[in-house]
C-alpha cells in the first residue's frame, strides 16, 4: 500500500516514542501517506491504522479533525491562502481573489487540468509576511504580491 | 529605545541558526555551568522565580511557580512539552525563534529539564511551518551528536531527549492539554482539568508544558541571573518580550522590547501606521485578546499589568494594528468565522455559539441586521464566556464583547442603514496588498 520510503519515514516517526505508544505517530504517518498518494482514501487510512496498531476509527477521527491532511482528492498543486483578518489588513483577501480570477476557480475547487486546487485557510502563524499563500501543505510563500503569484502559478505549472 | 534584545540578538536571518552560530554567541554555556557544578534544581526553580518570567504563550502565568509544581520524585518518567501550536492570528514569534534560533529552545528546554527531572520531551510544531519543522530536526540532530542531548549530557548522569512533533492544521493545539491528546495521536480535544498537566500529562504522566518563547528566555535567565532579567522589565513583568506587530503598519515584523516599553515606541519602530492614516483601534495579544481603541492603546505601556488594566490582555505580544480604512464589523466577522472554523466541537456553548456569533456579525455586514442583533450577540457571548471546558470559547466571545463595546456606533449604522460607516473605496485602499519595501 505505501512505498519502502514512505515505510521507513514512518518508523524513524514510531521511534519518537515510548515502546507501546504507536499511536502518537498517527499524525506524522498520516502526513507522509498524503505526500505518497496525494490524499488520504480511506483504505490508506486503514493500513495506517493497521500499521501503528490503532482502530482505523481512530485514525479516521485524526484524519478528519486536522485540517491539512486531503479526504477528498486534490489538484497535484493545493494552495491555501491565508485571509484572517492580520493577513487581510495587508492584502490576505485581494491575493485570493487574484488568485480565483487567475485560475478561474473558487474556494474547494480544482481546475478542470487537475493541476490546480484552491483553499482558503486560517492563520498559519506569519502574519507579518502577509500575504501568505502554501504550497502542497509544505511550501510557505511569503509577501506574494501579484507579480510573485505570476511567477509562481507559471514555475509550478510546469511541475 | 527600550531595546536589548536577548533572544533575538546578534542573528543574521538564515545564517546563523546552526549549533556553532549559537555556541558562539554564548550559547550552552549556561548548561555547561548547571552540569559542571552540579546545580542544585531548587536553586534554578528559585533564579526563575526571581526573573519574574510570566509565560509567553498567552496566560501570562509565573514560569518559576509552573516549574515548582512538577513533583520531581515522582517515579517513572516526566515529560516536558513545549507549545510551538502558534496559530493565534497574529502571533509569528515563535516561528522566527525556532528558524533563526533553535538552539536556545533546545537549552532551555534541556535546563528545564534537570530542574524538573524530565526524562523526555516534545516539541509542539505548528502544522503550516513544515520547514521550520524540518530545520528543529537538524538543530535537534547537531545537539544530540555533541552530547547537548540523550543519555549523558554532557558525559554527566543527567539524561534527556527530545523530539519534535509535527501538528497538522488545528488552532485548538495551542490549548495545552489538547496539545497533549495530540501528541498521543488522538483529536485535539481539551481535557478536563484537574486534574492538571503536572499531575496527569503526557501518557498519564506529569509533564510540564511552556511556551517556546518561555523556553527560550531561559539560557538568559540562568546565565544573566533572574535579577537581571527582571530588571529588563518592571515589577512583576519581567524580562524582554518579542512582539509580533501586524496589520496596518509599514514595517511588519517581529520586535523584541523590554516589557514596559510605551506602544507609541513599538509603533515607531514598526514605521508608525501605514500611508500616514490615522490609527483606529489595536489588539494588543493576539486575536483573542479585547480590542482597544487608538486613544487607550496609545497611552499604554506594554506589560501584562498595564494592558490588563487598560481592559485588555498582553497574551502572547501579537500586536495587530487597523487604521481608519478598517470597518469593524468587517473585522469582527472575519475573526468570529475563524472561532466558529477552529472550535473544536466537544462543549456545546462554544460550537454552537460562536456559530450563532459568526452569522449574527455576517447579517449585519452584509445588510440584514435586525434592530435586536447588539443585544442578542451580547447575550450569545455571554452565555459561552465561563461554560466551557477550555479558554477557546471565551477567546471567541471576547472579541465580540470588545468590539460591540468600543465600536458600538459602527455596528448600529450598519443596522439602521444596511452599509458600512467607512466608505468601501476607503476600505479598498488599507486592504490592498501591501508589501514593506525593507522584505
Amino acid at each position: 500500500m505505501l512505498s519502502q520510503e514512505s515505510l521507513q519515514q514512518i518508523d524513524q516517526e514510531i521511534a519518537k516514542y515510548p515502546s507501546g505508544q504507536k499511536q502518537s505517530a498517527v499524525m506524522a504517518a498520516l502526513r507522509i501517506a498524503q505526500v505518497e498518494k496525494g490524499w488520504l482514501p480511506k483504505d490508506v487510512i486503514e493500513f495506517v491504522a493497521n500499521y501503528l496498531g490503532m482502530p482505523p476509527i481512530a485514525a479516521y477521527e485524526v484524519a478528519s479533525f486536522y485540517n491539512m491532511y486531503d479526504l477528498t482528492p486534490v489538484g497535484r498543486h493545493k494552495i491555501t491562502v491565508c485571509t484572517n483578518l492580520p493577513c487581510a489588513l495587508s492584502g490576505g483577501v485581494n491575493a485570493a481573489e487574484y488568485l480565483k480570477q487567475k485560475l478561474g476557480i473558487d474556494f474547494n475547487e480544482t481546475t478542470p487540468d487537475g493541476k490546480f486546487t484552491l483553499k482558503e485557510g486560517e492563520c498559519m502563524g506569519a502574519c507579518g509576511d502577509a500575504p501568505v499563500l502554501l504550497v502542497n501543505n509544505h511550501k510557505m510563500c511569503s509577501w506574494m504580491t501579484t507579480e510573485k503569484i505570476d511567477q509562481w502559478l507559471a514555475e509550478l505549472e510546469n511541475k | 529605545m527600550s531595546a536589548h534584545p536577548l533572544i533575538l540578538a546578534g542573528l543574521d536571518g538564515d545564517r546563523t541558526w546552526r549549533l556553532q552560530d549559537y555556541v558562539a554567541r554564548g550559547g550552552y554555556e549556561a548548561l555547561k555551568k548547571i552540569i559542571r557544578d552540579k546545580t542544585p534544581p531548587d536553586e534554578i526553580i528559585a533564579e526563575m522565580k526571581a526573573s519574574g518570567l510570566r509565560g509567553r504563550g498567552g496566560a501570562g502565568f509565573p514560569s518559576g511557580l509552573k516549574w515548582s509544581f512538577m513533583p520531581r520524585s515522582f517515579p517513572g518518567d516526566k515529560y516536558l512539552a513545549c507549545n510551538s501550536d502558534e496559530g493565534e492570528p497574529g502571533t509569528f514569534k515563535d516561528r522566527d525563534i525556532l528558524r533563526y534560533n533553535p538552539h536556545t529552545v533546545i537549552e532551555g528546554m534541556v535546563i528545564a529539564a534537570y530542574a524538573m527531572g524530565c526524562t523526555r520531551g516534545y516539541n509542539y510544531i505548528h502544522g503550516e511551518i513544515f520547514e521550520v519543522y524540518q530545520r528543529f530536526e537538524e538543530a535537534l540532530a547537531e545537539a544530540r551528536a555533541a552530547g547537548l542531548l540523550g543519555q549523558h549530557i554532557l558525559r554527566s548522569d543527567f539524561s534527556f531527549d527530545l523530539f519534535a512533533h509535527h501538528g497538522y492544521g488545528a488552532y485548538i493545539c495551542g490549548e495545552e492539554t489538547a496539545l497533549l491528546e495530540s501528541i498521543e495521536g488522538k483529536k485535539g480535544q481539551p481535557r478536563f482539568k484537574p486534574p492538571f498537566p503536572a499531575s496527569f500529562g503526557i501518557y498519564g504522566k506529569p509533564t510540564t508544558i511552556n511556551n517556546t518563547e518561555t523556553f527560550a528566555s531561559v539560557p538568559f535567565i540562568l546565565s544573566g541571573g533572574g535579577e537581571a532579567f527582571q530588571n529588563l522589565g518592571k515589577p512583576n513583568n519581567g524580562g524582554t518580550k518579542i512582539f509580533s506587530i501586524s496589520g496596518h503598519v509599514n514595517r511588519p515584523g517581529n520586535y523584541e522590547l523590554n516589557l514596559g516599553t510605551p506602544f507609541s515606541e513599538l509603533l515607531a519602530l514598526a514605521g508608525g501606521v501605514r500611508g500616514g492614516r490615522k490609527l483606529k483601534a489595536v489588539i494588543p495579544g493576539g486575536s483573542s485578546a479585547p480590542v482597544l481603541p487608538a486613544n487607550v492603546i496609545m497611552d499604554c505601556t506594554l506589560d501584562y499589568d498595564a494592558i490588563s488594566k487598560a481592559g485588555s490582555m498582553l497574551g502572547s505580544g501579537a500586536v495587530i494594528v487597523m487604521d481608519e480604512s478598517t470597518c469593524m464589523v468587517k473585522a469582527l466577522e472575519r475573526l468570529s468565522y475563524f472561532y466558529h472554523e477552529e472550535s473544536c466541537g466537544q462543549c456545546t456553548p462554544c460550537r454552537e455559539g460562536t456559530g450563532w456569533l459568526y452569522r449574527i456579525i455576517h447579517r449585519i455586514e452584509h445588510g440584514l441586521g435586525r434592530a435586536d442583533d447588539l443585544d442578542l450577540l451580547r447575550s450569545v457571548a455571554g452565555n459561552i464566556s465561563g461554560r466551557t471546558i477550555c479558554a477557546l470559547g471565551d477567546a471567541a466571545a471576547m472579541p465580540v464583547q470588545s468590539f460591540v463595546k468600543h465600536f458600538g456606533d459602527e455596528f448600529a449604522y450598519h443596522v439602521e442603514h444596511k452599509k458600512c460607516l467607512v466608505p468601501p473605496e476607503i476600505q479598498a485602499v488599507g486592504s490592498q496588498i501591501y508589501v514593506s519595501p525593507s522584505c
